[in-house]
């Protein structure tokens, strides 16, 4: 992929249930190895924007693009690019480790050569590949995390999406998820579309966007941002360009 | 995508449907009861109550417990059917139904194979059943045995796109005590599986007309014959036709443009 075409381009989205309008002409960019976080207070069209960029339904009004394919036109192509955390676990309780991401690799057409040489690398990354054989459901709740992380990763997509990961997390595991993260963008060029409320998690090299009632209020670098508003801190950022609309 | 991608995500979607099945043993087992407790309890008890004229396919007089086998069998399947379903519906709850959908495949496979996967699961638990029940004493023709299974794949298919559609409408768990009493009870109660449709129509005209136009119905009167070794032209054509509906309708059930899910706004 070219680096010039952008991991993920959104364009004058627009989504609602009903009367309701939860997405109203959204539009950013993420480039390759770049970390951009999505900040939104609950109800800001966060899950919406995550279920659209995941094909999960279409949107009447506007474009998703992935590494350059159309996830209308071309949805296959642009999945195959797409790695997903969702907030909920998803793994299956009942299977071991290893069984989760063989059905993964399978899913994207990998080979069992080919996905157990991935599932090596990945797992051992993350120095989970010793446990590959135990279940899921004797893993504390930051191992489970490794290990979707590792399976959003196995068929080296171009973007990776989080949405909350490290909801539920103690702080240490928080912050080894956060690093390691952040090491992926650097290392292997990987744009990341983070969803997060905790504002800590956020580095001073990450790109912002902030969402509010579904509409885009703010995005840059995070320092251009503070510069914008006129604050010093993404706290304080956050709450003038989400005040509009609080009772 | 190449044809090899298709065949190891249907390879990989059938082999986690049967690890899941083969861990969760309380399944297995319960999925067995239900239909023994039938074949053992409730068949004993009527058979001396019920007397069954000789019709097709059978040539002899016959005992109800041979009669009921295979509505037993198509119980088996139904209750499966529904129970893929419910489990889409908590997959989706939970999460891990997005993880399939997320996947680069067109939707219209990925649910036919997760389809295929829970038809399989019926018909290992189908064939651990029908060798109980020859252990028991009721015994078809041994090739019965062996062209039952075109039948019980078409059979499965067509209540596994049945309960594929339904979870396309339940957004969540609690909902699915509504199917049990408005799906699986009555479709299985006006049907074929219990008494001839002969029988019905002496009772009722009605129940006749209900039970004639039943697809388990039809399921079961196929799954009966080619336990038999014969084939029912009739009934193969009506389950053909309803597996077509049905999973026509599932589909659209989840697609992403037109589907229910994006009505619900759930995944």
């Amino acid at each position: 992929m070219s680096a010039a075409v952008p991991a993920l381009e959104v364009e004058h989205l627009s989504f609602a249930y009903g009367p309701r309008k939860a997405l109203d002409g959204v539009g950013f960019r993420v480039q390759r190895g770049e970390c951009a976080i999505l900040l939104g207070p609950n109800g800001a069209g966060k899950s919406t924007l995550f279920s659209l960029v995941t094909r999960l339904y279409d949107a009447p009004a506007g474009q998703i693009r992935i590494a350059g394919r159309s996830l209308r036109q071309d949805s296959c192509a642009a999945l195959a690019r797409l790695g997903v955390v969702f907030q909920q676990p998803t793994l299956d309780l009942d299977l071991s480790v290893a069984q989760n991401l063989r059905y993964h690799a399978a899913l994207h057409g990998l080979s069992r050569k080919e996905a157990e040489l991935r599932i090596r690398e990945e797992l051992e990354r993350q120095g989970m590949y010793a446990r590959r054989d135990e279940k899921v459901r004797q893993l504390n709740g930051g191992h489970r995390r490794r290990v979707e992380i590792a399976r959003a990763l196995l068929h080296r997509p171009v973007l990776l999406l989080l949405d909350e990961p490290s909801v539920g997390l103690d702080v240490p595991s928080r912050k080894a998820l956060v690093d390691y993260i952040h090491e992926l963008c650097r290392s292997r060029d990987l744009a990341v579309l983070w969803a997060t409320h905790l504002i800590d998690e956020i580095g001073e090299e990450d790109s912002l966007i902030v969402l509010h009632q579904g509409r885009v209020r703010a995005r840059g670098m995070v320092r251009e941002v503070l510069a914008g508003q006129g604050v010093e801190t993404v706290s304080a950022a956050f709450h003038r360009l989400t005040a509009e609309g609080e009772a | 995508m190449k044809p090899l991608h298709y065949l190891r995500a249907l390879r990989g979607i059938v082999a986690r449907e049967l690890y899941r099945f083969l861990h969760q043993r309380e399944r297995f087992i319960s999925a067995l009861v239900r239909p023994l407790v039938w074949l053992f309890v409730f068949a004993a008890g009527f058979r001396s109550t019920l007397g069954l004229a000789i019709s097709p396919p059978y040539e002899t007089y016959i005992l109800y417990e041979v009669y009921i086998t295979p509505g037993l069998l198509g119980m088996i399947q139904l209750f499966n059917g529904m129970q893929s379903s419910l489990s889409m519906v908590y997959d989706r709850e939970m999460g891990s139904m997005r993880t399939l959908l997320v996947s680069p495949l067109p939707r219209w496979f990925l649910l036919s194979s997760k389809l295929v996967a829970g038809v399989a699961v019926s018909i290992l638990q189908v064939y651990v059943f029908l060798s109980i029940a020859w252990a028991y004493g009721i015994e078809a023709p041994a090739e019965g045995y062996l062209a039952v299974l075109p039948a019980l794949l078409l059979s499965g298919v067509m209540l596994g796109a049945l309960g594929l559609l339904l979870s396309s409408f339940i957004r969540q768990l609690e909902n699915f005590a509504g199917v049990m009493n408005f799906v699986i009870f009555p479709m299985f109660f006006m049907s074929t599986a219990l008494y001839p449709l002969w029988k019905i129509q002496e009772s009722s005209e009605l129940l006749y007309r209900l039970a004639q136009w039943n697809p388990f119905s039809q399921a079961v009167e196929l799954i009966r014959f080619a336990l038999y070794g014969q084939f029912n032209g009739m009934a193969c054509g009506y389950t053909a036709g309803a597996t077509a509906l049905f999973l026509a309708a599932a589909i659209l059930g989840y697609n992403p443009s037109k589907g229910m899910m994006q009505r619900k706004g759930g995944a």
